[in-house]
């Protein structure tokens, strides 16, 4: 392994607070070292001219695992024409647009000068097959949240308010799945779904379980925090894309009122709210469909412990894809398109639907103007993270385009005025209105350490700080001299110059030069012994599972190379 | 018009993919130039030139440029894939993919063609001679946009998923077809002067069909309406009108709901 030392860049670090001065950066033995630990041998790499930042961690995308793999299966067609020739020579063939292969993934990420993604929502039963997806996506390490918010055992320990014993059957989960957080989708409508029912209010009871969204969100929050969990828990809440739904997510949000965290990993929130873009609809029909983006952030931007993804929209055709049941048939009831559902026995369930966001549709031009509002409405980009729900907003290989948009308001405002329903989205939307450029401190803010820190993994990523992993991405923009084309940010940004992956260096102008063994990050949590859940896990399975418990966890071979992070709530 | 003439010279082991014997690929190339064209034997790669004598010379335009194709072309898959002008002929047979996602211009087959011709057609003409293999003018696997526009014609028979996805443009098939015609059809027309063996218009929401001869299995969801006169690719006759697919959505427009149509020659 090589030593490298990054010269003369203009170096973007929230976390040691530097913004934009002329520095080098220096690897060695795969992480970031102070300069003066290098040998005269080092490599240099003349970044003058150029943007530095750590490596680009991505808090929420659907990229390995049972329902990706439904959506590849469903859509033939999103490979046709869209599925670039071999090129590279240690890259394998790439296929696919939103649900593009997994070494697609893996590279298109690493051009991008990303180095950890989140896999935004495993069903725990599916677990093995999503590690050895993971395994099978190069370069960037990953982590996948089993889904909580539908499971039989935690509705069941949550009625009764036991919250040791969720948290011990929570642990155990973690464990037996490899998983890293409390994932929760539409909690109680997946379950509802089954009975043909959905919780759109945080009040309505799910069926038979006679339990509320209110009641298990809380629930799990205290889970989450008995447990001391790196990450608090991740919520999409219930009532997504509906018109108006703006004010079931308030008072989602006000349900984190009075907790605060618990956790050694340096998180803040106790809540992460996900594509929130999703979730900040005003009007009662999709005739007066409008923004509430300025409400919601005026919340968020209060309320400490919490923290939020965009899920933006970005204009393209895309497929669809969540737990949330419920809502994958009420879409292919508006769309026409194809459907797929999955129920997951006693856990959660899946759809998964194409989706053509149209330039020229009204309500998809509304949608997209919220991603952008909320995050521009932000008053703490340490909270607030770039996303697209990968792919259910968009591919996302188009954050970069998203970040132009972010930093140039020329690029929006011409793309707003050229809707053919222009003034109708700007009368539905406060985007025109709107003068913010953000920064590229603001950048790294949203897309390195601030999902860093509220995944509580920012010892690791997120920054240059010496002894961190050794992850960084050299940009060919200069911030000094912003080009006069905003489309040049989006160029540098999905192809970075240099990229390095533990001290490696990975990708060059968009070519893959190596492809490091990754890691698979997941977190072990002990708890005291309760053996009423050992009972209660081995009886479940023993009449419900199709499974047998011994076949359950996932097994080493399927992540080879983990990065288990060790906490111990018996001290 | 100039003319560039294709003789197969040495025959693929393999399929080979000819994907840019287009008239837009050739036009204002010189000789050599269109004989460097890269095309697929199987995986490995070569120009157009290894396998055809290539002869004449190529217009300044699309439009402008016709193409002949001599010889054994029966294993020559995508001839004239998305092409938007001009003019191809292929004198005997060839394989699959004949004109699919074309937008203008002209192909003449005068032999058979295998699966999947005219798949997602916008515009133009395809004429086949002989017959066509399954998936005539229909969708790409798993897509919802099917032939959108142009002209099909084939005088033999074809086989299975004629015009799946169809939503625009007309499709004639003079001899006869198998099962699945119009499978979730949105539009466009489609008319088989021979025998279908059966499901047609399955789960159509919009489109006509009429089928000349006999169709040995209906689908349930197709309702009688009435007797009506027509006159279709030239031909005056009595058709018996059918709408459905009752079992799948339908647009309204104007107050009135929209079916599909299927018309059988009384
Ligand atoms: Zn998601």
């Amino acid at each position: 392994m090589g030593e490298y030392l990054i010269k003369n860049g203009f170096v973007f670090d929230p976390v040691q607070g530097i913004n934009g001065d002329k520095s080098d950066v220096a690897l060695k033995d795969g992480k970031i070292v102070e300069t003066t630990a290098l040998s005269s041998g080092a490599t240099v790499i003349d970044a003058s001219g150029m943007t530095v930042m750590a490596g680009g961690v991505d808090i929420h995308s659907h990229v390995a695992g049972a329902k990706v793999d439904v959506g590849r299966l469903l859509r033939p067609e999103d490979k046709l024409f869209k599925s670039p020739k071999k090129t590279g020579k240690v890259s394998r063939v790439e296929m696919g647009y939103s649900v593009p292969t997994t070494f697609k993934t893996g590279y298109d990420y690493t051009r991008m000068g990303y180095s950890f993604v989140m896999e935004a929502a495993m069903p725990p039963l599916e677990a093995p097959h999503t590690h050895e997806e993971m395994r099978d996506t190069p370069i960037i390490d990953m982590a996948a949240m089993p889904v909580y918010g539908n499971n039989w055992f935690m509705l069941e320990y949550l009625k009764n308010g036991e919250i040791e014993n969720n948290a011990a059957y929570s642990a155990w989960l973690m464990t037996a799945t490899k998983g890293f957080a409390i994932k929760v989708v539409n909690p109680g409508g997946t379950e509802a779904w089954g009975w043909g029912l959905n919780c759109t209010t945080i009040h309505d009871p799910v069926p038979y379980f006679d339990i509320t969204p209110a009641e298990i969100i809380k629930g799990l929050i205290e889970t989450n925090e008995y447990l001391r969990l790196p990450h608090s828990i991740h919520l999409h809440p219930n009532n997504l894309g509906n018109p108006g739904n703006y004010e079931t997510t308030l008072e989602t949000l006000r349900l984190a009122e009075g907790y605060s965290p618990k956790s050694d990993f340096g998180r803040e929130q106790v809540l992460h709210n996900t594509h929130l873009q999703f979730h900040s609809y005003g009007g009662d029909s999709w005739g007066n469909f409008e923004s509430k983006a300025k409400e919601v952030m005026d919340y968020v931007n209060q309320q400490k412990n919490l923290t939020i993804d965009l899920g933006c929209v970005t204009l393209d055709e895309t497929t669809t894809m969540t737990a949330d049941g419920p809502f994958e048939h009420h879409l292919n009831g508006l769309n026409h398109l194809k459907w797929a559902n999955t129920d997951v026995e006693l856990e959660t369930a899946a759809g998964v639907v194409p989706y053509v966001y149209g330039k020229n549709v009204k309500v998809c031009d509304i949608q997209w103007a919220i991603g952008l509002e909320i995050a521009l409405f932000a008053k703490d980009m340490m909270r607030t993270f770039l996303t697209t729900d990968h792919p259910n907003a968009g591919p996302f290989f188009r954050y970069p385009r998203i970040i132009k948009w972010l930093m140039s308001k020329q690029s929006r405002d011409e793309l707003l005025h050229s809707f053919k329903w222009a003034d109708r989205v700007i009368a539905a939307t406060n985007l025109e209105s709107i003068d913010r450029e953000m920064t590229f401190n603001e950048i790294a803010q949203m897309t390195r350490a601030g999902p860093a820190k509220a995944l509580g993994i920012a010892h690791m990523y997120g920054s240059l700080k010496p002894g961190m992993n050794g992850n960084v991405a050299v940009y060919n923009i200069n911030p000094e001299h912003m080009p006069a084309d905003p489309d040049e940010i989006e160029k540098a940004f999905l192809r970075a110059a240099y990229v390095f992956k533990d001290g490696v260096m990975v990708s060059r102008d968009g070519e893959i030069l190596a492809t490091p063994p990754k890691l698979a990050l997941w977190v072990n949590a002990k708890v005291p012994e309760n053996a009423q859940v050992r009972r209660d896990i081995y009886e479940k399975f023993r009449k419900y599972y199709s499974v047998n418990l011994e076949n359950y966890p996932v097994r080493d071979e399927l992540a080879p190379n983990q990065r288990v992070i060790e906490l111990d709530i018996t001290a | 018009m100039k003319t560039v003439t294709l003789t197969m010279k040495n025959k693929p082991e393999l399929i080979l993919e000819c994907n840019n014997v287009t008239p837009d690929a050739f036009a204002g190339k010189s000789l050599a130039d269109i004989g460097r064209l890269e095309v697929y034997e199987g995986k490995f790669r070569a120009p157009l030139a290894d396998y055809f004598e290539i002869a004449g010379e190529a217009g300044e335009t699309a439009a402008d440029t016709r193409i002949v194709m001599k010889g054994d072309c029966k294993r020559v898959k995508r001839i004239g894939q998305k092409m938007t002008a001009g003019e191809i002929e292929i004198e005997g047979d060839a394989d699959m993919y004949i004109g699919g996602w074309m937008e203008g211009g002209r192909i003449h087959v005068k032999g058979n063609v295998d699966a999947f011709c005219g798949m997602a057609m916008k515009g133009g003409e395809l004429l086949v001679d002989g017959d066509a293999g399954n998936y005539l003018g229909a969708a790409y696997r798993g897509d919802w946009r099917g032939m959108q526009g142009g002209l099909i014609r084939v005088k033999g028979n074809t086989g299975n998923d004629t015009a799946t996805f169809i939503n625009g443009g007309t499709i004639i098939v003079e001899g006869n077809a198998f099962i699945h015609v119009s499978t979730h059809g949105e539009g466009g027309t489609v008319v088989i002067k021979g025998d279908v063996e059966g499901r047609v218009g399955g789960q159509m929401v919009k489109g006509d069909v009429y089928v000349f001869g006999n169709i040995q299995y209906m689908l349930p969801g197709f309702k009688y309406m009435e007797d009506v006169e027509k006159e279709i690719d030239g031909t005056k006759a009595t058709f018996a009108h059918y709408i459905g697919d009752l079992g799948e959505r339908h647009p309204t427009s104007r107050g009135q709901t929209v079916y599909a149509n299927l018309y059988v020659k009384a």
